[in-house]
């Protein structure tokens, strides 16, 4: 898909994170130099002060206003800023006749391409921060200064997004995401979908010049820049029924799901980061069935220690108020590196990745599990093994949580043995469930379930239609995950997207399911639907 | 360094190494000091400014590294003690809060 897309052309990616969105097009592609001719040495350099400043006042005020966590990332991008090595050759440069533009670009070019080099994968992810000051540079030096902040209910387009460009943006009046390349499981995605920022991802390249005013379905994955009026009349008339959908669907998040023929089903959350409770009620679900931890080994100070994850599982816990709390152990590897835990592969998908990796990573595995037994005193918790392929990975998990056990005892601290279960998201498990009755639970994670299933990596746009997670072949084995935990008196539960798919989810109910984890934000949305559908029939 | 250079060495156990965090703190710190201050990944140097992050950054000091500090000036011997304190405490404690 190239060239300029037609007006009111529709184009279709991948759904990202759901809902409408329509306004005014902001391009955030990568900024290019501008081929401005340079003025005189010192009028340039000036600029370059100017912009210097522009940009480190720029991440100060953002600084104010996003959490610890991404203060820390941004006080990083700060220094370099405010450290004059940085710039060092873009000065030389500028006194050689370069325009700042020109001079600053190379720079920062060149410093990206050192880190991105390095043999050591932490110092490469920081090259991303790097491309964030060379952006925020040129945008200043082009007298874009702030166009980010100041473009409240925009859509933004690009081939890519930054997190930090995710966190600039003033989000309060609407506004999407629209991007040429991305994926729904990355760090921007799951902002999004916290935020509720409707997103669609991997469009495929086009022409980004002349687009003024975009249309995007999060739902379906669809978007159409510079609409006629017909179709913005029409996609209006869409968010006006859904907005009203949702604001009926919050009646039904304080009660109990229950099906139009009577059946209970228990609908729990997930959650990728502990302040994303904050904002929510516990009495408005029946628990949490997914607590990722892998935002915990993503700061800047690398892996956490066992204090700060034993204080964000019990604010968790505490949270719950005596609800059923699964929390996962670390899931890295795949599409989600860790700096200095997780080793580069060919194949990540394939490769050491969840339980795998913590099994040879005792060190650092060892300590998670003495901050979960830990946490185990102060509420309902669940240890869930992501990845598990073999009955022997349970067994090891099992000592080794034992044995942190024990240690613990043996220091004079409180620890629980919570129930350990596991994720059913490799086939061979839901293929011979029975084999895995060491597991306290199930919980099938449909996502992985599904690529690995139908041999279509979540991470390539153009496979993307083969990974349904209903095609006939994921619900066999849903079902088959199913019977195995009826016949071992195991409860099973789902924690994928396709449980806040509805065009999924009944079909997984149709298979006997009676327990989902969804996205907060899907939460209303989930109970309604439920309360309308009978079982029998898919209608 | 032209003047007589004060030194100290402490041992990077840090899980990363001296990285994003960990580097931002170590050159704020350094920074509060008027002694022209350097460090290096071992004992032969190379010597890199320690109040510049890139140069520090550059370093890619991993753990297990034994640091060395060398300080000319006034303040010298405080601004090691500061430094091999802030590494030892593993870049948590108020070492470098106190400093700023």
């Amino acid at each position: 898909m190239t060239g300029t897309p037609a007006t009111g052309q529709e184009l279709a990616g991948r759904a990202a994170s759901p809902g409408l969105a329509a306004g005014p097009v902001v391009v955030v592609d990568r900024v290019v130099a501008g081929t401005r001719p340079a003025g005189d040495p010192d009028a340039e350099a000036a600029r370059l002060s100017q912009a210097l400043e522009t940009a480190s006042a720029q991440i100060a005020g953002l600084m104010e206003t996003v959490d610890a966590e991404a203060a820390e990332m941004l006080e990083f991008q700060l220094a370099m800023l405010e450290d004059e090595e940085l710039t060092a050759p873009a000065r030389e440069a500028i006194a050689g006749g370069s325009s700042a533009d020109a001079a600053v670009a190379a720079a920062l070019d060149a410093a990206i391409a050192e880190y991105r080099a390095s043999q050591d994968e932490y110092f490469r992810a920081r090259s991303a921060d790097l491309a964030d000051i060379r952006e925020r540079l040129l945008r200043a030096l082009s007298g874009e200064e702030g166009a980010a902040g100041s473009m409240a209910g925009a859509v933004l387009v690009g081939t890519d997004l930054t997190p930090t460009r995710f966190l600039e943006t003033d989000w309060s009046a609407g506004g999407g995401i629209v991007l040429a390349e991305g994926s729904p499981s990355s760090h921007v995605a799951m902002l999004a979908r916290a935020r509720g920022v409707p997103m669609v991802t991997g469009l495929g390249a086009f022409d980004m010049s002349g687009l003024t005013e975009a249309l995007v379905d999060g739902d379906s994955g669809r978007v159409r820049f510079n609409p006629d009026e017909a179709a913005r009349r029409q996609h209006n008339e869409r968010a006006e029924v859904l907005a009203r959908e949702a604001e009926a669907a919050k009646t039904y998040l304080g009660r109990p799901a229950a099906t139009a023929c009577g059946v209970s089903i228990s609908v729990m959350i997930n959650v990728a980061a502990p302040e994303e409770v904050d904002a929510l009620d516990p009495s408005h679900c029946d628990g949490i069935g997914l607590m990722r931890t892998e935002f915990l080994f993503h700061g800047p100070g690398g892996l956490p220690d066992e204090e700060s994850q034993y204080r964000a599982y019990r604010k968790v816990l505490a949270w719950a108020d005596g609800r059923s709390v699964t929390i996962r152990t670390l899931d890295a590897g795949g599409d989600k590196p860790v700096p200095g835990l997780t080793v580069e592969e060919s194949n990540p998908f394939l490769g050491c990745r969840g339980i795998r990796l913590s099994l040879r990573r005792p060190d650092v595995f060892r300590v998670q599990l003495r901050a979960l037994a830990r946490a185990g005193c102060h509420g309902n918790l669940q240890v869930m093994l992501p990845m598990v392929s073999v009955p022997g990975e349970i067994t090891e998990a099992a000592r080794l949580l034992d044995d942190c056990i024990a240690e613990l005892r043996a220091e004079g601290r409180e620890a629980v043995r919570p129930p350990l279960g596991i994720m059913v998201e490799v086939p061979a498990v839901a293929v011979t469930p029975e084999r895995f009755g060491e597991a306290a639970f199930f919980s099938i994670g449909s996502n992985d379930l599904t690529q690995y299933v139908l041999a279509a990596g979540r991470d390539s746009p153009d496979v993307a239609e083969l990974g349904r997670a209903d095609d006939p072949a994921v619900l066999a084995l849903v079902a088959s995950t199913l019977r195995g935990g009826v016949a071992a008196r195991l409860p099973v539960s789902l924690c994928g997207d396709a449980g806040s798919d509805l065009a999924v989810l009944p079909k997984l109910l149709a298979c006997g399911l009676r327990r989902v984890s969804v996205a907060p934000a899907a939460l209303a949305r989930v109970k309604a639907a439920i309360a309308g559908m009978r079982l029998g029939d898919d209608g | 360094m032209s003047d007589v250079a004060l030194t100290a060495e402490v041992l990077l156990e840090h899980e990363v190494g001296l990285h994003a965090r960990p580097s931002v703190k170590l050159t704020k710190l350094a920074k509060t000091f008027q002694s022209r201050i350097e460090l290096s990944p071992g004992p032969d140097g190379p010597w890199i400014d320690a109040k510049s992050i890139v140069k520090v950054m550059a370093a890619r000091a991993p753990k297990g590294t034994v640091l060395q500090f060398r300080a000319a000036g006034d303040d010298a011997r405080a601004a090691l003690d500061a430094l091999v304190a802030l590494v030892r405490n593993d870049f948590e404690t108020g070492a470098a809060g106190e400093a700023e």
